[in-house]
């Protein structure tokens, strides 16, 4: 990578170290936050800091200018030190409007760096926030270190004869509000400087105005008395290698990518655009020249059938959706899954029920995705647990879908979709292959049986264009070994245990789960999903206090690997926070009639370690 | 080295399952047609693929030895999409019924239709509902009487030919299931169509609705009530061939020929016309306004192919790009190296 751009110097004041610190970037919905956000993630990942991200954006795309319902915010954690989550609260708040003022400063630390856009403060801007009165003129905001910064009338002048108009000037603020922020936390330049190049070159003048904007960002920091000192946070001890930001639903794609050729065979996206999973099939669909093809279907329906249809063919068929499109593809679903044929369903859930809160994270469809089919119509579940691990979960589904021949689902969420963490490259030469067997003709006077089995209860994946497999399946009851269509009564209880035991089969097959702590003790946290970071975190932190407690975080939600009874048996209770009202819980109290404890929220946001940690010291007692 | 394709006669595309459709019903006919008709089309039983949803037709996949899939209720053009779009090689059949393809499943036929993949899709039209006994589908005229409509029908008919051709169909044709030769026909021409190949089935449902196309069968009325659509020959009708469809304005009217009314001044039938109207008008002639109900080839023309267009993007990003190589792809963008 060449750098061709210089940033800005080192800052000549005070500069205090810090272990990590949280910043979020608040304004209205077309202020640019999410892209402010992106690269203060970039440029901190640069520096060598551990890094987790949260955005957070309303479901309206451009909702009234100014409002509350408006409010876009991304939250970046920094640190030094090897982190899990994007932080519980701020040390550092940037409110474009009031707007975003009134929504955010509930999270912001006491004495927390509070930056505004006071010239985003006049009357009519107040009252769309619901201010009777200034903010930055009465005592509410003491608690705070506040720094009133007329950044629309610095962007202006920093743009000034470029020939913008106002409205183009002011677009550029998000780029003003960077620069302070890479000022103040020792940011290097350079990296944002290379992407508006990159973004902008084609406007030259566009470009121009945002490294200006930045600029003077910076500038205005290092230059103005109200901030006497600046922060440095040190670069993390991550394990050596080359690393990138990775987003959850970018390594979902890659990683699809990657198991397609891991198996040698091409890979179709069949999908429907649905909040927070599209990112998925934007990613996909520029990867062309990896042999993907993808379609973007009529519905959720047909993005499943057209799913089932390239299985049968022989790609790596896969979809992916959210909660309300799983529910449309439920009896798609069940013919996959009685067709016996490999695939995969992503799930990146979001706030239900119905449309919910399409832009806000949630663990509720595990009961829908292990149960939500007509018949007994039993299918594998895996979770990714952070955005980086999607990549191997990815691949992960696919071993176990060939293997088994059976559809798996892939159970993200749309906290780990959009957040992002530092992603260790791997050598792509060192991912495992997947080995797919296609029959070939038989041999003659034989007669091909579709649904013969294998030792695994797997059966053979003929692919139509072969000689001498001609062969019919459907969704009606099959006899086994034949396949032909059967009313018989004991081979629909037959082919129900078979189908049912195969996908039992797969807890031989996966490793064994792993605890974090002590092997027994007073307590068992439980989590699954995209709640990882923070109950790691937690947890450590309760380690820490001394208090005798211990994690395990399954990946593998159906089945259960083999020994998870046998831990659940060795602690007196077990907790099971999920970001849903106990559905984890009520299968764990099914399977192993354990008494777990719940510990359940589901107000859009993910947990906090604080939260965590006190519940953890409640329920030890 | 050349490689001599084995001939194949008609009873090598049947599967060794029993036929379960009722006595008399008109499937039975199609199937034969299709049997026989297959192996002109030159192309092994292994690279052929039925898809069919749910109904009476729909049992079609399993008395074929070719492969096959009988899907759920109205998704197969679905299935078809996803399956054309990996596997463009394979000749990939759909079999629907006017329940399955304009009912619960008229938005897949929509969106194959028009994305023109190279599928053919045979929709046998029964104007009943057949496997659930006896209820009224969306062909069902106004007013007709059937178990879920003790007192008539109120919803108004489809017409799936008007249905195909408004979604931009490039092949839409129409035939009768007893009608064999030339049933055998218009499968043989969509076939051989390269894009989506749309074919309507007067089919008779013998137990739920029997005779609903008698007045295109029956010996004394079909030549009054049909009209045989020939590319480039004008539209002539009648047990004498005496009477035919004049165009006055945008109305089609019958006319008598004699008495100054000549062939030339009749509608000639083109079906390569790139402008959808005239098809469009001789779908909406029905037999209850008075008209001969055309019969053959409406349209067939020829347009881009989604399953053509997807491979060709790939072929382009690969020309373009190189073929896929992941070390490149995830070392892309910004990276940072921690040593």
């Amino acid at each position: 990578m060449s750098t061709t751009t210089e940033g800005q110097p080192a800052s000549t004041k005070e500069t205090i170290v810090l272990e990590g610190a949280t910043v979020r970037l608040a304004g209205d919905s077309g202020d640019g936050m999410q892209l402010a956000g992106t690269q203060l993630t970039g440029t901190s990942a640069q520096v060598g800091n551990d890094i987790a991200t949260f955005p957070d954006f309303p479901a309206e795309i451009r909702a009234p200018r100014g409002t509350l319902a408006g409010v876009s915010g991304f939250q970046v954690h920094f640190s030094s030190q090897e982190i899990f989550t994007p932080g519980d609260s701020l040390n550092a708040l940037i409110a474009m409007n009031p707007a975003a003022l009134k929504t955010n400063l509930a999270d912001l630390d006491a004495g927390g760096a509070l930056i505004v856009n006071e010239d985003a403060f006049s009357k009519k801007d107040l009252e769309k926030a619901g201010y009777d009165i200034n903010p930055l003129d009465d005592d509410s905001l003491e608690g705070y270190t506040l720094f009133k910064v007329p950044m629309t009338t610095l962007t202006r002048g920093a743009v000034e004869g470029l020939g913008l108009s106002v409205k183009e000037a002011d677009r550029c603020r998000n780029f003003f509000a960077m620069g302070l922020i890479y000022w103040l936390y020792g940011r290097d330049t350079s990296p944002t400087l290379r992407f508006i190049e990159s973004k902008f070159g084609g406007k030259p003048d566009v470009a121009e105005a945002n490294r200006k904007a930045l600029n003077a960002g910076w500038n205005f920091g290092e230059t103005t008395d109200a901030f006497v000192s600046n922060y440095q946070v040190a670069p993390a001890k991550l394990p050596p290698g080359t690393y990138k930001n990775m987003m959850g639903n970018q390594a979902l794609a890659w990683g699809l990518v990657a198991a397609a050729k891991a198996s040698d065979i091409g890979l179709f996206y069949g999908t429907y655009p649905i909040t927070p999973a599209s990112d998925i099939l934007h990613e996909l669909s520029r990867h062309k020249n990896f042999g993907v093809r993808t379609v973007q279907a009529e519905d959720e329906i047909a993005a499943m059938c057209t799913v089932i249809g390239a299985a049968f063919a022989g790609s790596m068929a896969v979809t992916g959706s959210s909660g309300p499109g799983i529910a449309l593809k439920g009896e798609a679903m069940g013919l996959a899954m009685i067709l016996e044929l490999p695939m995969i369903v992503i799930n990146v859930q979001r706030g239900g029920p119905s449309t919910g809160l399409p832009t806000k994270t949630e663990q509720s469809d595990l009961m829908q995705v292990i149960f939500g089919r007509n018949g007994e119509s039993p299918l594998p579940v895996i979770a990714p647990r952070s955005p980086g691990d999607c990549f191997d979960v990815a691949i992960e589904a696919w071993r176990i879908a060939t293997r088994f021949m059976t559809p798996v689902v892939i159970l993200s969420d749309g906290y780990i979709a959009n957040g992002s963490e530092p992603w260790l490259i791997p050598d792509a030469n060192t991912l495992p292959k997947i080995e797919v067997k296609h029959p070939g003709p038989p041999a003659d006077g034989e007669e091909f049986m579709p649904y013969a089995r294998n030792e695994r209860l797997a059966r053979p994946w003929a692919i139509p264009g072969t000689e001498g497999l001609m062969h019919r399946v459907g969704g009606l009851e099959r006899q086994d070994v034949t396949g032909n269509v059967s009313y018989d009564p004991d081979n629909h209880q037959h082919m129900t245990n078979i189908r049912a035991q195969k996908v039992e089969n797969i807890a031989d097959d996966v490793p064994l789960q792993e605890v974090d702590g002590p092997d027994s003790g007073d307590l068992l946290v439980l989590s699954w999903g995209g709640t990882y970071g923070a109950n790691t975190t937690a947890v450590k932190k309760c380690q820490k206090m001394g208090l005798s407690v211990a994690h395990t975080h399954l990946r593998y939600l159906n089945p259960f690997p083999k020994n998870l009874g046998e831990i659940l048996d060795r602690y007196k209770q077990v907790l099971v926070p999920e970001l849903n009202m106990g559905q984890l819980r009520q299968l764990i109290r099914a399977r192993y009639l354990k008494d777990a404890i719940g510990y359940n929220k589901v107000q859009g946001k993910p947990f906090t370690v604080a939260e965590l940690v006190i519940k953890i010291q409640e329920t030890i007692g | 080295m050349s490689t001599q394709l084995p001939v194949l006669k008609a009873a090598d595309f049947g599967s060794d399952q029993d036929v379960r459709w009722c006595p008399g019903c008109g499937d039975y006919s199609i199937l034969a047609q299709m049997k026989k008709m297959l192996p002109s089309m030159g192309v092994p039983r292994e690279k052929i693929v039925f898809i069919s949803g749910i109904g009476c037709s729909s049992r079609f996949p399993y008395y074929m030895n070719t492969y096959g899939i009988h899907s759920i209720h109205g998704r197969a053009p679905a299935l078809a999409t996803g399956l054309k779009s990996v596997r463009p090689d394979l000749m990939v059949w759909v079999i629907t019924g006017d329940g399955d393809g304009l009912s619960i499943g008229g938005n897949h036929l929509m969106h194959a239709i028009r994305r023109n993949l190279d599928i053919n899709i045979i929709l046998f039209n029964n104007r009943i509902y057949g496997l659930t006994k006896g209820q009224y589908s969306p062909t069902s005229p106004l007013g007709k009487v059937t178990k879920s409509t003790p007192m008539g029908a109120i919803d108004n008919p489809l017409h799936p030919l008007s249905i195909a051709i408004g979604c931009e169909a490039s092949f839409v044709a129409r035939s009768i299931d007893t009608h064999i030769k030339h049933l055998e026909t218009t499968l043989h021409r969509a076939a051989e169509h390269r894009g989506t190949s749309f074919v309507e089935v007067y089919q008779n449902c013998n137990i739920f609705n029997d005779g609903a196309w008698e007045y295109t069968k029956d010996r004394q009325t079909k030549a009054e009530n049909t009209i045989e659509l020939e590319h480039g020959k004008p539209l002539i009708f009648g047990t004498n061939r005496d009477k035919g469809i004049r165009l006055n304005g945008l109305e089609p009217e019958v006319v008598e020929l004699g008495k100054g009314i000549t062939e030339d001044d009749l509608l000639f039938h083109d079906e390569k016309a790139s402008e959808p109207s005239l098809a469009y008008l001789l779908s909406r002639m029905r037999h209850e306004d008075g008209f001969p109900e055309p019969i053959g080839v409406f349209r067939a023309i020829d347009k881009p192919r989604y399953d053509d267009e997807l491979n060709k993007q790939v072929d382009a990003a690969k020309a373009k790009k190189g073929d896929g190589d992941l070390n490149a792809l995830f070392n892309s963008g910004e990276t940072w190296t921690v040593s």
